[in-house]
């Protein structure tokens, strides 16, 4: 199953490598990961999308306790939680798909931040199946170019991941 | 000018470092990016350095020091070819968690990505196989980094850590003062156990009917021998040590049935995989230890899982009872809940009949003898060097080994008393640790008996030693078991591969007599059965006791190791002789 863990580390240098090189070393998945400095500069948050079955889970869950610069961690799965993620698609649009594209983005509350003579780019956020779906449901042959982050999760209500 | 009253230089810092942490021996080599803190230690005599003649050799006897007296060992290399030397020594020891602080010169800082003469991102390199790791940018963060790195490596499951200093911060200069104490939010090792799951624990194990205690190298390392035996003791229970635990338990013991694994006892064996309750102390479920996990599968059995790692718990094999805790404080509450709150509960229990008739069957594994050899007139057998080597030690000696079936003869034949005794790389397994161990543990104990028990494949992975044993004076006594065979892959081909014998025969052995010799060693060539207990009664007479011995006794090419469960096999499936 599809797990979204959060996790407070020191902000040093090679605090990512760290993650990372558990991860592969591992071979644990991972879907996707994202980190930047909290308001505490000292400390970083990082948001790992993985799967795996529930004992591969805690054994992630376990191995990332045990880096030594890891403060806290949380499986976000344990709980109610939000996710949300950005992503940025440059889209064709020309002819025929220069309404079509402004008509879907609309549908899937997303903006055009930018907008050339053949093409707009277009901001969407939400889960990562909302910005999974956005994509399915254009042309393929109109996407030109994608981005995503990948995953920022947070519990919801009381759930809080603080020092 | 700068005031530099107070101050010193980064390298007198990283010396002061060591000197407030009691260390007594520094294992090291010199180079270029080290040559600041070489300068300091020319300059200070509160500890003794001790060159070595090959970097991989300071980390293993460093680690050797730190297993037979539970001190964190220390080891300093150079940057680029020392640091990458180390690599070997650093993974050997965090295999088996072993409390390390390894500093490696680093190129000065402004040329670190530089491809520098010499630079090796030792950090990088090093991270998966250090419990953490430091590259220091500052000199002020010198002394708060070495407190860390010895109260990271000592606590918790232990483990090596590597602290990278690049060469400029050893010349620049600041005032020094240690910290007393460190405070890490991120690290916080548990110690106490659940009492919850202790007592939950305890009451399982007074209900079994087929009770199994299994430790392993985390009740060497967590020092609780005392109460392991007094628990044992008091419960009757038959206990096994791994390969990493042996000592933990006195072998001579009447309820201790062997080592359990690849090469375990039938009677260990069999008793893991027909337990009703299987407590683990410090033991990790290792592949060599339970072979296949779902052969080891036992629905009818309860486990009970004691470590200081949650990581470790639940890795391989399910557990029903966790408990994350230092196993010496643990063992020490289900002792006192034994004499004090459970003292009413104890009564009649554990069932006196059942464990009886438990015994009875472990008495009848224990008969078939699986540890019985064939003795010979003509040559010499191996398992009957290192018997012959523990009467004559009285079961009293440093042994340390290296990898392959000598290693596995002495971890059958030699039966360990002692915790810390038995020292070699079980996590690892790397060839070549033998003798740099033994030089460890004779340092760490200079009047002790230190056997080094080891294969021709193996001496020959760090034979440049004689040299450091020689200038050290280290009586140290070599048992090489000499079968002219790289044997433990032999073993296997024989068994596994149609007896295709590829590249395993020692070919172009040196003369490991004048060897020693050349080093001003004593050197002894012993070919017959006949002379193996007087030549070891030579070597461990009075008038070799300060001498460095090697003692090179041809053994028989084609002896196996028995029993054997096959890779992937299951406990029960054991090969139990050459007939089978
Ligand atoms: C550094 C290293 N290389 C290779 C191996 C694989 N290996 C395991 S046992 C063994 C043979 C060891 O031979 P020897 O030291 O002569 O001991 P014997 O098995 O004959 O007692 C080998 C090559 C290893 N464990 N370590």
């Amino acid at each position: 199953m599809k797990h979204i863990i959060s996790l407070l580390m020191e902000n040093e240098a090679g605090a990512l490598s760290r993650v990372a090189g558990l991860f592969s070393a591992r071979a644990y998945n991972i879907e996707s990961l994202t980190v930047a400095p909290t308001e505490d500069a000292t400390l970083s948050r990082m948001t790992i999308v993985t799967s795996g079955s529930e004992e591969v889970i805690e054994q992630i869950i376990k191995q990332l306790n045990k880096l030594v610069d890891v403060v806290k961690v949380l499986d976000l799965n344990d709980g109610r939680f939000i996710e949300r993620e950005l992503m940025l698609v440059k889209v064709k649009a020309t002819g025929v798909f220069r309404d079509e594209m402004k008509r879907m983005c609309d549908i899937f509350r997303g903006r055009i931040i930018d907008v050339a003579d053949g093409s707009y780019t277009i901001e969407l956020t939400g889960s990562g199946s909302k910005l999974d779906a956005f994509l399915e449901a254009l042309d393929n042959t109109a996407i030109l170019e994608t981005v995503r982050t990948g995953a920022s999760g947070i519990g919801r209500g009381d759930r809080i991941l603080k020092v | 000018m700068e005031d530099r009253t107070n101050q010193i230089t980064g390298a007198e810092i990283v010396i002061r470092c060591l000197q407030e942490e009691n260390v007594k021996f520094l294992f090291g080599y010199p180079g270029g990016a080290v040559l600041n803190i070489y300068d300091a230690i020319f300059k200070q005599d509160k500890f003794k350095h001790v060159l070595v003649r090959h970097e991989q050799a300071a980390v293993h006897a460093a680690d050797a020091f730190s297993r037979a007296t539970g001190d964190v060992g220390v080891a300093l290399v150079t940057s680029g070819p020392g640091a990458t030397n180390a690599i070997t020594g650093i993974a050997t020891a965090y295999m088996d968690s072993i409390p390390l602080v390894v500093i490696s010169g680093q190129v000065p800082t402004p040329a670190i990505g530089m491809d520098a003469f010499q630079e090796v991102d030792m950090v990088g390199v090093t991270r998966p196989c250090v419990k953490h790791n430091f590259l220091i940018k500052d000199i002020k963060d010198i002394a708060t980094t070495m407190k860390k790195a010895f109260y990271i490596a000592s606590t918790g499951r232990p483990g090596p850590v590597v602290v990278d200093i690049p060469k400029d911060i050893t010349a620049q200069f600041a005032e020094f003062e240690y910290p007393k104490s460190v405070e890490m939010r991120s690290y916080n090792p548990i110690l106490k156990g659940h009492s919850g799951q202790i007592k939950k624990a305890l009451k399982l194990m007074l209900e079994a009917k087929r009770p199994m205690i299994y430790s392993g190298g985390g009740a060497v390392l967590g020092d609780c021998s005392d109460e392991l035996v007094k628990l044992t003791r008091r419960l009757g229970f038959p206990i096994t040590n791994t390969l990493m635990g042996l000592g933990g338990y006195p072998a001579t013991d009447k309820q201790f049935v062997g080592m359990p694994g690849m090469h375990g006892t039938y009677e260990a064996n069999m008793s893991m995989q027909n337990c009703d309750v299987l407590i683990a102390i410090g033991s990790r479920f290792d592949d060599r230890v339970i072979g296949n996990t779902e052969h080891f599968y036992n629905k009818d059995r309860t486990i009970i899982h004691i470590d200081i790692d949650p990581s470790s718990i639940s890795k391989r094999v399910k557990v029903d009872v966790p408990i994350v805790g230092h196993v010496q404080s643990v063992l020490t509450e289900m002792n006192e809940l034994l004499d004090g709150e459970f003292k009413a509960l104890t009564e009649n229990k554990p069932d006196a009949g059942a464990l009886k008739a438990w015994w009875k069957q472990i008495e009848e594994w224990r008969s078939k003898d699986c540890l019985s050899y064939t003795q010979s007139d003509e040559v010499i057998k191996p398992q009957f060097v290192i018997e012959k080597l523990w009467e004559v030690t009285k079961g009293e000696a440093f042994v340390t080994s290296d990898v392959g079936q000598h290693q596995m003869w002495a971890a059958q034949y030699y039966k360990f008393d002692k915790p810390r005794r038995w020292l070699n790389s079980g996590g690892l397994g790397t060839m070549g640790v033998g003798l740099p161990y033994a030089m460890g543990a004779q340092l760490a104990f200079p009047d002790a008996q230190v056997a080094c028990v080891t294969g021709e494949g193996s001496i020959q992975m760090n034979i440049q030693e004689l040299s450091t044993c020689k200038q050290f004076h280290l009586p140290i006594k070599v048992i090489l078991l000499n079968n002219r065979y790289l044997g433990m892959v032999r073993q296997w081909q024989q068994f596994f591969y149609g007896n295709r014998y590829s590249e395993s025969y020692m070919d172009s052995l040196p003369d490991f007599v004048k060897l020693a010799e050349s080093y001003g060693h004593v050197g002894m060539l012993i070919e017959k059965p006949s002379d193996v207990e007087s030549a070891l009664k030579h070597a461990f007479s009075p008038e070799l006791k300060e001498r460095f011995v090697f003692m090179n006794f041809l053994t028989d090419p084609k002896e196996n190791v028995f029993p054997m469960v096959p890779n992937g096999k299951g406990l029960s499936e054991m090969i139990l002789s050459e007939e089978l």
